[in-house]
């Protein structure tokens, strides 16, 4: 049996800001009364139409938002109970790779992919060959001086995964990694990630990408309307 | 093969804050702010100093001239005054001091005067040296009449006070230019934040912590501060040199270089200081503004 790596207990979401909606009255839920248990070293795919709720689970999940109620354990610490000071240091056990890929516009390939590394304090003479290593992994190793304007969609996305793992987390979280790719870059994205699989992260993967799924069958969650409807 | 970099100029900067908070306005209004705090500043060292020496001649001396030259009259008055009360005692003024007193205009040979035309003076020492009293005054007046007061401690003592008013709104002047720097920092920082919210966004959510951020815009803020201000405090040296050297004359500093009487120890503070404040409110205005993130 595989240790828990997130436990959802009758997790909840609800945006605090009337403002985000422009709509009077209550705002809707988010997220409401999850509950799973994704186990150290799992990959699971998250499912669900448009506005179901996915990008506001990896939120959750990345520490970007607090649930409204319910209890969210990561790591073996209750989310809620967590200290506001304590979390960076459970972000950077968390890798994220966002759909539109986040890169800093004036920071060359290598100095993106380089961040987490600088941010944990990682001796320069490291850094380099991590980072190295990592850009030559997803297929980036001439471009490491090159700024994100001037990269492909694709080379872009894989400069994102390359900044998510290359501290080597031991959460990783892509929302909709290959939306925005053809199918022959998307392959290569998800090989990636199956790799990380391999080597032993666990890995949640928000997609509407059938072939992909078909390609990798995996544990999935369903989310729809907020609510998980199915996991398996 | 892999195309490793052989520098990473920016690659220290992952907010991008060389752009975001660029090195010219900011520095140029602490430069500004720094040279009205060393004009403040030294204009309160100068205003100081005059208190100072003006306080140090500041005596309860009364000096009284008598109408006439009459012995007989002049004891009499003698009495009157020593008996009124806020007077000490009060003595004629001795043939030789008045003479000494006397030598600088009318020549060291004052022999062949007629004792006529010396004036006959009384010293009163009064019990308070801060200010010769309305009643005292009139009361003087009452009792030899005719007789004129001569009392210098009266101006001096409004100098000293005048002094002590322009030392403490040169240190207000003082307060108020480091209050503006901070305001300004405060107005930086917010456009730097506003310029690079998506980049402290990612950098949080990579796992930067809150003095991480802060640290970051605190320190550049700190070199821009600091440069700014050591500039400032440069280009006001020139000006200070010229007024120390025209208040020279009151201060009673006449010998020695201008140069050598600025308040050096405040104004060789100023840069790091402007540093440090800049780097507080940095701190603060990032810290509090982080806040907002989960």
């Amino acid at each position: 049996m595989l240790a828990a790596m997130i436990r959802l207990a009758e997790v909840g979401l609800r945006y605090a800001a009337p403002a985000l909606t422009g709509q009077p009255g209550p705002v809707p839920d988010a997220l409401r009364d999850l509950s799973c248990i994704l186990p150290a070293g799992s990959f699971h795919w998250l499912l669900g139409p448009s506005g179901a709720g996915k990008s506001s689970l990896l939120a959750l999940l990345h520490l970007a938002l607090r649930p409204s109620r319910g209890e969210l354990e990561i790591f073996g610490h209750r989310i809620r109970e967590t200290p506001r000071a304590a979390l960076p240091a459970l972000r950077r056990r968390i890798g994220m790779v966002p759909q539109d890929s986040r890169l800093l516009p004036y920071l060359t390939v290598f100095d993106n992919v380089a961040l987490p590394l600088r941010l944990a304090g990682v001796a320069e003479a490291q850094i380099r060959a991590d980072v190295t290593e990592m850009l030559d992994w997803v297929g980036l190793a001439t471009k490491t001086m090159t700024l994100p304007a001037a990269l492909s969609g694709g080379e872009q996305q894989r400069a994102a995964l390359a900044r998510a793992v290359v501290a080597r987390p031991a959460l990783l979280l892509a929302d909709e990694p290959t939306g925005n790719l053809d199918l022959p870059q998307a392959r290569r994205v998800l090989a990636l990630l199956r790799e990380m699989h391999r080597l032993g992260t666990t890995i949640v993967v928000a997609t509407h990408a059938a072939t992909l799924i078909e390609e990798y069958p995996a544990p999935a969650l369903y989310l729809q309307e907020g609510a998980l409807i199915a996991h398996g | 093969m892999v195309d490793a970099p052989t520098s990473l100029p920016r690659g220290r900067d992952p907010l991008g804050l060389r752009h975001a908070l660029a090195d010219r306005l900011l520095p140029a209004l602490v430069g500004a702010m720094a040279m009205l705090a060393a004009l403040a500043l030294t204009a309160a060292e100068g205003a100081g100093v005059l208190a100072s020496r003006w306080r140090g001649e500041l005596t309860g001396i009364v000096t009284v001239q008598m109408p006439d030259t009459d012995p007989a009259r002049a004891a009499a008055a003698l009495a009157s005054l020593a008996a009124l009360p806020g007077v000490a005692n009060a003595r004629p003024i001795a043939p030789e001091r008045l003479a000494a007193l006397l030598t600088p205009w009318l020549g060291p040979n004052m022999a062949g005067l007629p004792e006529q035309l010396l004036p006959s003076l009384i010293e009163l020492r009064l019990t308070t040296s801060s200010s010769v009293p309305e009643a005292l005054a009139a009361q003087l007046a009452a009792a030899v009449p005719g007789a004129a007061v001569e009392w210098q401690g009266l101006w001096l003592g409004r100098l000293v006070a005048l002094s002590d008013n322009l030392r403490r709104i040169a240190l207000s002047v003082l307060l108020l230019v480091a209050g503006v720097a901070v305001a300004v920092v405060v107005v930086a920082v917010q456009a730097g934040i506003a310029a690079r919210r998506e980049s402290i966004a990612i950098l949080h959510g990579i796992g930067a912590t809150d003095g991480a951020i802060a640290g970051r815009f605190a320190s550049r803020i700190a070199w821009l501060a600091g440069t700014g201000a050591l500039a400032g405090t440069l280009l006001a040296l020139p000006l200070l040199v010229g007024l120390v050297g025209l208040a020279a004359p009151l201060t009673g500093a006449v010998q020695g270089a201008p140069w050598a009487r600025l308040p050096w120890l405040g104004l060789v503070l100023l840069p790091p200081g402007a540093a440090l404040l800049g780097w507080s409110a940095a701190q603060a205005t990032l810290r509090l503004w982080l806040q907002r993130l989960p």
